[in-house]
């Protein structure tokens, strides 16, 4: 009996996730912004496989070629096949961001969340901090730390699941605060659960589907995130093909070989907006206005 | 005499995810007539506001009207365009909401938000808005009125509020007003001076209204004609008198039956079942499922609403066998306890919200804030319920936050049997925790929404008995049944549930734990009175089967003198009267609780309030003398604002705190 029963409960969850997908997916915004970024994962999956040249293949007699039926998009400065690079330049990008979104939302919530329970003076001096810590702009913060302490996969994404996680903490702790004040928590606590009982079992399901809306959003701005360090020459190292240092080796020649600069922002930026119209039409499924909350 | 309002076979519904079209509202036919105050009673979902505000020619999103008409003083609502509906709306028609608070504009002062009434609705020149504004606010009998226009709303207490949202209704001079469950929420002294406002205005300028409520005893004192809906469609409409007092049709005599009275001690009849959802009423009675007098005719056709000699229209076959049928069917009565041993012991409580700033803290000073509540000591017996009453404000919440430790006493001591308890929740041994537990008002607030009813439960189980997986289903499901649910509630969600069945999930939780005592927090209050009767009903049972003590709180007398043994009143956060119901409910009594009893509105309409205190709300007890004072009617003299007033005894255990003597009380 308890089996049949266990798998029934699990099934009202399954039903709201599969409800949830579903209304996502009836959205306009949802069904554009899904497919966009379906599509890059699996271009970025398939990728190595498919692209018709090397992406580190020179080729000096091919240097600055507009579009043709060997190049279908052009080659770039040093003869290399945009195509190729173009497909390839999300690789590193999705990888990082990938691994570094997740825990951002995961250490940023869990500490909203706790703090947004506890409350009281610890509280409002934790506030303080994260505010100081948000006037700076993220990218001089980033900068120092990776001067520091050198560029690649191992320093990226710890510095990136960091400095994203603290805006989480911040609509974690706002989301938190809505549920504490409502009588199922009071009722916990005179029960006499402890706090991380009431966290897990009061607080957290109710504060996820904030923070998976939420979730997305930091990936998309850890995106640009990334993509700006490479342009800078503070992320992926050459040859690595990637969107942000295509854009800056195209930079200056985008008056007369635009394709170069083209090609690696259409494909930045559809994922982007792909991310964006599915948080959006994740958050209208979920019931979440985000409208109503204030960005930080 | 041409109809104001005439709303005419009007069909209101909405397009389900099915593709289904569901009926809100089905058939109605409504006129009122210049002058006339009509009120439109029925229990939540049965379409009276959607029917209301249909008269003004709006229906909230998703609604829309599938045949019928709305006319409003010739004007066909429907047809309007947005301008001339504009012009209408607020104007001759104006609309008081229920929550006026809310709808008041939080950064405009009070002046300048009917002066934005005046410049859109009426024709006045500038100069003089002013003036009026001022005629206004003392039309709705609002004190110093030069005072109030430089306010705003947040300074202003509940019923003041709803006061300045009547000025505001009225600044267009209308011809009729629709008021939208306009004192619900509001303490019963207040309710009882805004109906009595209402119905004054109504008769000085002879304005029709439309009344939409649930409360039969506010529309009893303003109605001249009821129409009682239930799922969407008018079942009984008639002279208000009639329907009251004779209801001939059985859902309304259901409904006056599930009323608990002050004047009767026995439990109030439930109704059982629910009303069909939108759409699913079926070709039948919308009411047969729940109907005593049910036959096969009712199931396959559906009545239709038709004129009884008496002069009602009476949406039902059995029209005189439901008449007949009357005699107002009688309650269980209250499980009575026999006192012995203390269970729950008050001492000396008092409790503070105000924290000790940080400059006094260094300072070691004491804070000068009075506490919130104060001087409470009250003994209840294994078994007894005592009930909590008091207007918002008085502390009962308070008191039960205090004994449940989630909020801790400034000082005194909550004792069970003879065991002090630790101040705070989190000190307590588990055997504590669980002696003690607590139901909540709002079960759509109490119970987690992301739990099922399996998750809800299983928690006290888990934590005071440590049950596992196996053991838990198993007990859960007799945990359910005690509150008269079957196993197959156990996999639902809340929003699966109706909001009777919600509470009684909330009810189960606290019993899993088998309390000795349960402090009940207002928990009838969200409900409809129906499933009021039932859950008054449920917990006298367990009442009588586990042997528990109750502290009950609500602001509702006839629930408190339902269910209670005892009774405390409450102002301000200080003892007032208490005893036995029965002593406190008749008789001698505190002035205070005079002015309680006299405020209840009965669902009749030959009785009216007795109203003697003014209905300002303090917001902080005085300093010293009677917590009373500057309300009561009786006030002796500075006696009573320099010295706590004694203690006076009968024989028993009935007290009253008061300076006048006893015998002089009556």
């Amino acid at each position: 009996m308890t089996e049949i029963t266990a798998t029934r409960t699990e099934n009202t969850r399954l039903q709201r996730i599969g409800a949830v997908l579903r209304d996502v997916m009836t959205r306009p915004s949802g069904a554009i912004g899904l497919t966009l970024v379906v599509l890059h994962l699996v271009l970025a999956n398939v990728s190595p496989w498919i692209v018709p040249y090397d992406y580190k293949a020179m080729d000096s007699l091919q240097m600055l070629k507009p579009p043709s039926g060997a190049h279908w998009l052009g080659t770039d400065h040093l003869g290399r096949d945009v195509l190729t690079r173009t497909l390839m330049g999300g690789r590193e990008a999705l990888l990082v961001t990938g691994i570094a979104t997740p825990i951002a939302v995961i250490w940023g919530g869990f500490v909203g969340i706790f703090f947004g329970l506890v409350g009281g003076r610890l509280d409002e001096v934790l506030m303080r901090v994260v505010d100081a810590f948000l006037s700076l702009p993220w990218i001089l913060k980033m900068l120092v730390l990776i001067v520091t302490f050198g560029t690649g996969i191992e320093v990226l994404i710890p510095t990136l699941a960091f400095f994203y996680g603290i805006p989480v903490i911040r609509i974690a702790r706002a989301a938190t605060h809505d549920v504490v004040a409502r009588d199922f928590v009071s009722a916990a606590r005179a029960r006499g659960h402890g706090r991380i009982t009431i966290i897990r079992r009061e607080l957290l399901p109710n504060v996820l589907d904030t923070l998976m809306v939420e979730g997305a959003m930091r990936w998309s701005w850890m995106l640009l995130a990334f993509s700006s360090l490479s342009f800078l020459g503070f992320g992926v190292s050459p040859p690595t093909p990637d969107w942000g240092l295509m854009i800056a080796d195209g930079r200056g020649l985008m008056s007369f070989a635009p394709w170069g600069v083209l090609a690696p922002v259409v494909a930045l930026s559809s994922l982007i907006i792909g991310i964006n119209l599915t948080a959006d039409a994740l958050a209208k499924a979920l019931g979440i206005d985000r409208a109503q909350k204030a960005p930080v | 005499m041409s109809a104001l309002i005439d709303i005419r076979d009007v069909s209101v519904g909405f397009t389900g995810r099915d593709g289904r079209t569901r009926e809100v509202l089905r058939n109605i036919d409504l006129t009122v007539a210049p002058g006339e105050s009509v009120g439109l009673v029925g229990e939540s979902g049965s379409g009276k506001s959607t029917l209301a505000f249909a008269a003004m020619g709006y229906l909230k999103r998703g609604l829309r009207l599938l045949g019928g008409s709305a006319a409003f003083n010739g004007n066909d609502m429907f047809a309007r365009s947005r301008q001339e509906l504009e012009r209408i709306r607020g104007g001759q028609l104006a609309l008081i909401p229920q929550n006026s608070g809310q709808s008041l504009t939080p950064t405009l002062r009070i002046g300048a938000q009917l002066g934005e009434a005046l410049r859109l609705h009426s024709a006045l020149p500038v100069g003089q808005h002013g003036a009026r504004v001022i005629e206004l606010l003392s039309q709705v009998r609002l004190p110093d009125p030069e005072g109030i226009v430089a306010r705003f709303p947040h300074e202003l207490s509940g019923g003041q509020q709803q006061r300045v949202a009547i000025a505001m209704a009225l600044a267009g001079d209308p011809v009729a007003l629709l008021l939208d469950e306009p004192t619900t929420g509001l303490d019963v002294t207040t309710q009882a001076h805004i109906l009595e406002l209402l119905r004054d205005i109504a008769a000085e300028r002879s304005m029709a209204m439309v009344y939409v409520s649930h409360d039969l005893g506010a529309i009893a004192r303003v109605c001249d004609r009821v129409v009682v809906m239930y799922a969407g469609e008018v079942v009984l409409e008639g002279p208000t008198r009639q329907v009251l007092r004779a209801p001939a049709h059985p859902y309304a005599q259901g409904l006056l039956a599930s009323i608990p009275r002050l004047d009767d001690a026995t439990l109030p009849v439930a109704l059982d079942g629910r009303p069909p959802a939108p759409g699913e009423a079926g070709a039948g009675c919308a009411f047969a499922d729940r109907c005593a007098l049910v036959q096969d005719k009712c199931r396959a056709t559906r009545p239709p609403l038709a004129a009884v000699e008496s002069g009602e229209r009476v949406r039902c076959f059995f029209a005189d066998e439901a008449r007949r049928d009357r005699g107002r069917r009688k309650g269980a009565a209250p499980v009575r306890y026999s006192r012995d041993s203390a269970m729950l012991t008050l001492d000396d409580l008092s409790i503070s919200y105000a924290r000790p700033r940080l400059i006094d803290q260094l300072l070691g000073r004491s804070s000068d804030l009075l506490p919130t509540v104060d001087d409470i000591s009250i003994t209840i017996g294994k078994g007894e319920t005592l009930g909590l009453v008091g207007e918002s404000g008085s502390g009962k919440s308070t008191i039960l936050k205090t004994i449940a430790g989630l909020l801790p006493p400034a000082g005194g001591t909550v004792a069970v049997g003879d065991h002090p308890l630790p101040r705070l929740v989190e000190q307590r041994d588990p055997n504590q925790l669980r002696q003690i537990q607590l139901i909540f008002q709002n079960p759509d607030d109490s119970l987690n929404p992301r739990h099922t009813v399996a998750d809800i439960l299983e928690q006290p189980l888990k934590l005071y008995y440590g049950l596992s997986s196996t053991d838990l289903r198993a007990r859960s499901v007799q945990v359910l049944e005690r509150v008269r649910l079957g196993a197959h509630y156990l996999d639902r969600l809340p929003s699966q549930l109706s909001g009777g069945e919600k509470q009684r999930v909330a009810i189960a939780r606290a019993f899993a734990a088998d309390p000795e005592i349960v402090l009940c927090d207002e928990v009838t209050s969200a409900l409809d009175v129906s499933v009021q009767a039932a859950v008054l009903d449920l917990l006298n049972d367990l009442k009588a089967t586990q042997g528990t003590t109750y502290v009950f709180v609500s602001h509702d007398l006839a629930v408190v003198r339902a269910l209670s043994d005892r009774v405390a009143v409450l102002y301000q956060g200080r003892l007032c009267e208490i005893g036995q119901t029965d002593h406190v409910f008749g008789g001698v009594s505190h002035p205070y609780t005079e002015v309680l009893l006299g405020a209840v509105l009965e669902p009749d309409p030959d009785t009216a309030p007795t109203l003697t205190a003014d209905d300002v709300v303090e917001r902080a007890p005085p300093a010293q003398g009677c917590p009373f004072q500057r309300r009561c009617p009786r006030k002796v003299g500075t006696i009573c604002e320099t010295d706590t007033p004694p203690w006076q005894r009968n024989g028993g255990d009935h007290a009253i705190r008061c300076h006048i003597a006893r015998e002089d009380l009556a």
